[in-house]
């Protein structure tokens, strides 16, 4: 426990220091966000102000946009001498992934709560009880625990900082087909189908409809289904990925 | 013996990299794993510090067997790296403190270790800098701090001072010379000679993932023999030509021939008469005490340094 607290407060300090990241992960979601409703936002109609349509999307994209930086810390470890060292060490190695996992968390709290601000001075107006917004917290967590424990794995699994970083970019466009943006309605057949049926777009249902009070359906069940799946899917593949790397 | 290693092998794909390796190192002294790049130094030291399984072989160390008690073996040793690992982006301190928290110091005995570390190694000025403003003589330093938060029985140190300026390679020198006194028990891993003839009680010639010999600095300048004659060739045709004729080690690199001598003129006179008769005399003739160099060169003809074949 100790060796985990430990290296949780290594990964913070470091996301702190990391320039990159934090504009990686903080900035390029505003501006996403900043883009679609007063540039794109006009020419879509999704039956309520636009910013109060894209604010879910964009918090789940914000964790797209942090999972490059977690994939990117955790290769930066495996191919350093950091990993030998812990490694030689009499302490519990992979406690190295659990700190940049809980890094990647703290970075999407202070991102999501970067998002959800701007989003009110541009005019968004959540209708939502206390409950609502914890159960929408609990399940955007989820969402982002999933992606960063698979960024994490994808990071053990890359030979390089840069194939992790391509490799975790994968992450970044399942939002963008889904109803993050635009109603999967207003899409083509083949898209609407990838839209519906992925992961994305029922928890981002689920977050709107706890939110602004749009029906949820459901949504309410598929999608924090889809969010435990991932997560326990993805910690096995980082456990995995990590235990292949470091097999003696 | 606090290491004994036998039979050590190793292969990746179809490379054996190592190829039985034998090795001992008594408490409290200094032991050298010399040999040109890619002789399987790191190989051996990942071993020895549980990070990689060998294929073959065995090796105990504080008498805990590396293979089935990695732990316990963790418990008594340290390891640095060929390469520095430590956080560019935490202090000095962070990275200190980091380490001995890892190890159970707890919060306040971890900055007491991290300040006396701090201390020895000349780094409290720049204690509370960020790693990126360090020069790579403080990086080692710092990296050599990390390995000792715990005061290891055993200390690997894989190319402690290779890329490093003079001044700071003295400084490391310095840095190991006084763990020693201190008790503890050094594995190097050098491509220097002057660095295994400086630090190590014994020393490991390894070439090619094969021990190819030991011993002590002196007793390895005694295989050789006595002094060493230098024939140095301005072209190579007459060097290889003057190297059949002697049936000496040639060193192709520096274009020159090493001989033993017992330095009396009536040697010299005949050499240079044979080689002079055949049309391969040298430009140059030197001599110098046997150096480690010139055991390597004997032993595995090729020179350290370049690891040119012959
Ligand atoms: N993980 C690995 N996979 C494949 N080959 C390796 C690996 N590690 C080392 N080698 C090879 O083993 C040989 C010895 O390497 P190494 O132990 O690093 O030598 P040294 O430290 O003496 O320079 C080299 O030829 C190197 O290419
Ligand atoms: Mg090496």
């Amino acid at each position: 426990m100790s060796a985990t607290l430990t290296m949780v407060d290594r990964s913070v300090r470091l996301t702190r220091r990391n320039v990159d990241t934090m504009i990686m992960s903080v900035v390029l979601p505003l501006l996403m966000m900043a883009l679609y409703v007063y540039v794109f936002g006009g020419a879509i109609d999704t039956g309520t102000a636009y910013v109060t349509y894209v604010v879910p999307g964009t918090i789940l994209l914000c964790a797209g946009y942090g999972a490059a930086s977690t994939a990117m810390a955790v290769a930066d470890d495996m191919n350093s001498g950091m990993i030998d060292r812990l490694r030689s060490m009499p302490v519990r190695a992979s406690a190295v992934l659990t700190g940049h996992v809980a890094a990647s968390v703290a970075r999407n709290a202070v991102a999501t709560t970067v998002v959800v601000g701007a989003a009110v001075a541009m005019g968004f107006r959540p209708t939502a009880t206390l409950l609502d917004w914890l159960l929408a917290a609990g399940l955007v967590l989820l969402y982002v625990l999933a992606l960063s424990w698979l960024a994490a794995g994808l990071g053990a699994l890359a030979r390089s900082v840069e194939s992790a970083s391509a490799l975790s970019f994968v992450m970044l466009f399942l939002p963008y087909l889904s109803s993050a943006f635009v109603p999967t309605e207003t899409m083509p057949a083949v898209l609407r189908a990838i839209g519906d049926n992925q992961p994305v777009t029922p928890i981002i249902e689920t977050v709107r409809g706890l939110l602004t009070g749009t029906p949820i359906g459901s949504a309410g069940w598929i999608g924090p289904a889809w969010a435990v799946g991932l997560l326990v899917v993805s910690f096995v593949f980082a456990t995995t990925c990590y235990r292949r790397r470091t097999t003696r | 013996m606090i290491l004994e290693a036998t039979g050590l092998r190793k292969r990746y794909g179809d490379t054996t990299v190592l190829d039985g390796i034998d090795l001992a190192v008594a408490e409290g002294s200094v032991l050298a794993l010399l040999g040109p790049n890619g002789a399987g130094k790191t190989t051996t030291v990942r071993i020895l510090g549980t990070l990689t399984r060998p294929d073959g072989g065995s090796a105990r160390i504080a008498g805990f067997d590396v293979s089935t008690q990695p732990r316990r073996v963790r418990e008594a040793i340290a390891l640095t790296g060929q390469y520095a690992a430590v956080d560019a982006q935490q202090t000095g301190r962070e990275n200190l403190t980091m380490i001995g928290r890892l190890l159970r110091l707890g919060r306040r005995g971890a900055t007491t270790r991290a300040d006396e570390l701090l201390e020895r190694f000349e780094l409290t000025e720049a204690a509370d800098r960020r790693v990126v403003t360090y020069s790579g003589g403080m990086r080692r330093r710092l990296d050599l701090a990390m390995s000792l938060v715990a005061a290891p029985r055993l200390l690997f140190l894989d190319e402690p001072t290779t890329g490093l300026d003079p001044a700071s390679r003295a400084t490391m020198w310095g840095a190991v010379g006084e763990l020693v006194r201190g008790g503890t028990t050094v594995l190097l891993t050098t491509q220097y000679l002057e660095e295994a003839d400086r630090l190590a009680d014994r020393i490991v010639l390894i070439d090619d993932g094969r021990v190819a010999a030991e011993g002590s600095a002196d007793e390895l300048k005694a295989r050789v023999g006595g002094d060493r004659l230098d024939l140095w060739f301005a072209d190579r045709e007459r060097l290889e030509r003057a190297a059949v004729i002697l049936d000496a080690a040639a060193d192709l690199h520096e274009t020159r021939i090493g001989l033993p001598t017992d330095g009396s003129a009536g040697q010299l006179h005949h050499v240079l008469d044979v080689l002079r008769a055949a049309g391969a005399g040298p430009d140059r003739v030197t001599s110098h005490r046997p150096t480690l160099d010139d055991v390597f060169l004997g032993v595995t003809k090729r020179t350290l340094v370049t690891g040119a074949d012959r």
